[in-house]
């Protein structure tokens, strides 16, 4: 048996893959670019760390030691630059960040938090206090819920049904946009109207033995119907 | 830190201007600095409840106006020198009065006195949501009936929505003061009853003043009736008010029928 392994010899194998980079533009006169390029800096001193950045330079003219000084001036600012672009071959030195063609511009992608999705809107609406005579609570999205009383003449107007957990001593209105599966409930009933997609109820048409009690009304084709709840 | 407290009540002839006059000499006899602000412009009554009427120079509306200085149209009391009155005019009306001007005068007052005590006129116009508008505290006048406590309601409502501090979204401290409780009516089930009354108001309640002469008596001379006799029912209901608005915790009492207690009296007398 052949204690020794021939040596495999292995491939180079090559890939090609693209980068987003940053592409500096400088301007002339390049003292002011430079002052440009530190306010940016002053703003967020972390702004180019770490980011690829590559210099175009096909809007100036400039020689190969203007080149280099840029080069030098960018790097005392902690910016490194990936390559060069836009600049003829002989004014680039070995010591020079290597020529770069084909560039493709693109979109750069902002970092910005996302909007929070707007919420669908609530559908019901919860009073914890006592609605008081003279005021009128209109909420045509949905259901309407009392914690406390509805004071005698004050009224709730809702497109879904009314929840009253204290006594009902005003007028309620519900399914007022033409829902008629709508209802009236309430802990205690004194109400001095009820009413459902348009068919009311008032005072004095509520049985007298009902008072007092907790009670629900529905519509029952063009009838409002009031049943003790149990 | 001064306090502003409105008495009001929505319906008229509830009590509101008798009991401005009693809890502000109440709290006055407890040596707390009062002025007792009349806001019935145009049926002015609190300064005749008080006995200052002879001595009205200048009014609240001539303070709005800038025509006299808040100094000139005070007049303190003859009987309780930390107690003032800011008497209303006569001969104007609510609509002399502006938001700007009354919130001016209250500020000012606040730097001089404890307690602001500001007597609303009745109704829920103008005279009545400028009396409310700044105030801390309120009293809400009821007597034990359906139409006075149905706008006691209302009134509640607004101290919710329309007073400064209720848009800067705190709260008013609201007080519910019974008045005219007549306690034989009520033994017959002629009146609401005190339950009901909180349970549709849903409100603490500040005390309960009986029906009684002594606070017709009292108006007729010109002295608020925790003044005149103090050892009065209502004087004493008032006093026990005063204290639970100072922070008190005073016992409250439902007041008895008062023929039982005649009776007993002349019952021991005879015996």
């Amino acid at each position: 048996m052949d204690a020794s392994a021939a040596p495999t010899r292995h491939l180079v194998r090559m890939r090609g893959r693209s980068y987003v980079a940053f592409v500096f533009c400088p301007a002339v006169p390049i003292v002011g670019w430079l002052e440009e390029i530190d306010a940016t800096l002053a703003r967020s001193p972390g702004f180019f760390v770490g980011k690829p950045v590559v210099l175009d330079l096909s809007a100036v003219e400039f020689s190969q030691s203007a080149i280099a000084h840029l080069i030098t001036s960018l790097e005392q600012r902690n910016i490194r630059v990936l390559g060069i672009e836009g600049v003829d071959a002989a004014h680039v030195t070995t010591s020079m960040p290597p020529l770069l063609t084909g560039g493709r511009p693109c979109v750069l992608m902002q970092n910005e938090p996302k909007k929070p999705e707007a919420k669908p809107k609530p559908m019901s609406l919860l009073l914890e206090s006592p609605v008081r005579s003279g005021q009128s609570i209109v909420f045509a999205e949905g259901d309407v819920t009392v914690l406390g009383s509805v004071g005698s003449g004050a009224e709730i107007v809702a497109g879904g049904s009314i929840h009253v957990y204290g006594t009902l001593r005003g007028r309620a209105m519900a399914g007022v946009n033409g829902n008629s599966a709508a209802r009236i409930y309430c802990q205690k009933i004194e109400a001095e109207l009820l009413a459902i997609d348009g068919y009311y109820q008032t005072a004095e048409d509520i049985s007298a033995t009902l008072r007092n009690r907790p009670a629900q009304a529905w519509l029952d084709g063009d009838i409002v119907k009031i049943s003790p709840l149990n | 830190m001064a306090k502003v407290l409105v008495v009001t009540s929505g319906k008229g002839g509830v009590g509101k201007t008798t009991s401005t006059a009693a809890l502000g000499a109440g709290l006055a006899q407890m040596g707390e600095k009062v002025v007792v602000v009349d806001f019935d412009v145009g049926l002015r009554n609190l300064d005749l409840v008080m006995g200052a009427e002879r001595r009205v120079v200048f009014d609240l509306i001539n303070v709005v106006q800038g025509v006299a200085k808040l100094s000139q149209a005070l007049i303190r009391d003859k009987r309780l020198e930390n107690l003032w009155l800011l008497p209303a005019s006569q001969t104007r009306d609510k609509d002399a009065l502006t938001d700007e001007g009354v919130g001016r005068i209250i500020a000012d007052l606040r730097t001089k006195f404890d307690w602001i005590l500001c007597d609303s006129p009745a109704g829920i116009e103008r005279g009545a949501t400028l009396a409310m508008r700044y105030a801390d505290e309120a009293v809400i006048v009821t007597n034990p009936e359906v139409s006075s406590v149905r706008d006691s309601d209302r009134i509640i409502g607004m101290l919710d929505s329309k007073t400064v501090k209720a848009e800067r979204g705190e709260r008013v401290e609201k007080h519910v003061l019974i008045t005219r409780y007549d306690s034989a009516r009520a033994a017959r089930g002629e009146m609401l009853s005190i339950e009901d009354i909180l349970e549709i108001l849903a409100t603490p309640l500040l005390g309960i003043i009986p029906e009684s002469q002594d606070v017709l008596r009292a108006s007729n001379v010109g002295s608020p009736v925790t003044l005149n006799n103090a050892a009065s029912a209502p004087a004493r209901a008032y006093v026990d008010a005063v204290r639970r608005l100072m922070g008190e915790t005073v016992t409250m009492m439902v007041p008895v029928e008062r023929k039982g207690l005649m009776n007993r009296l002349l019952g021991r007398r005879a015996a």
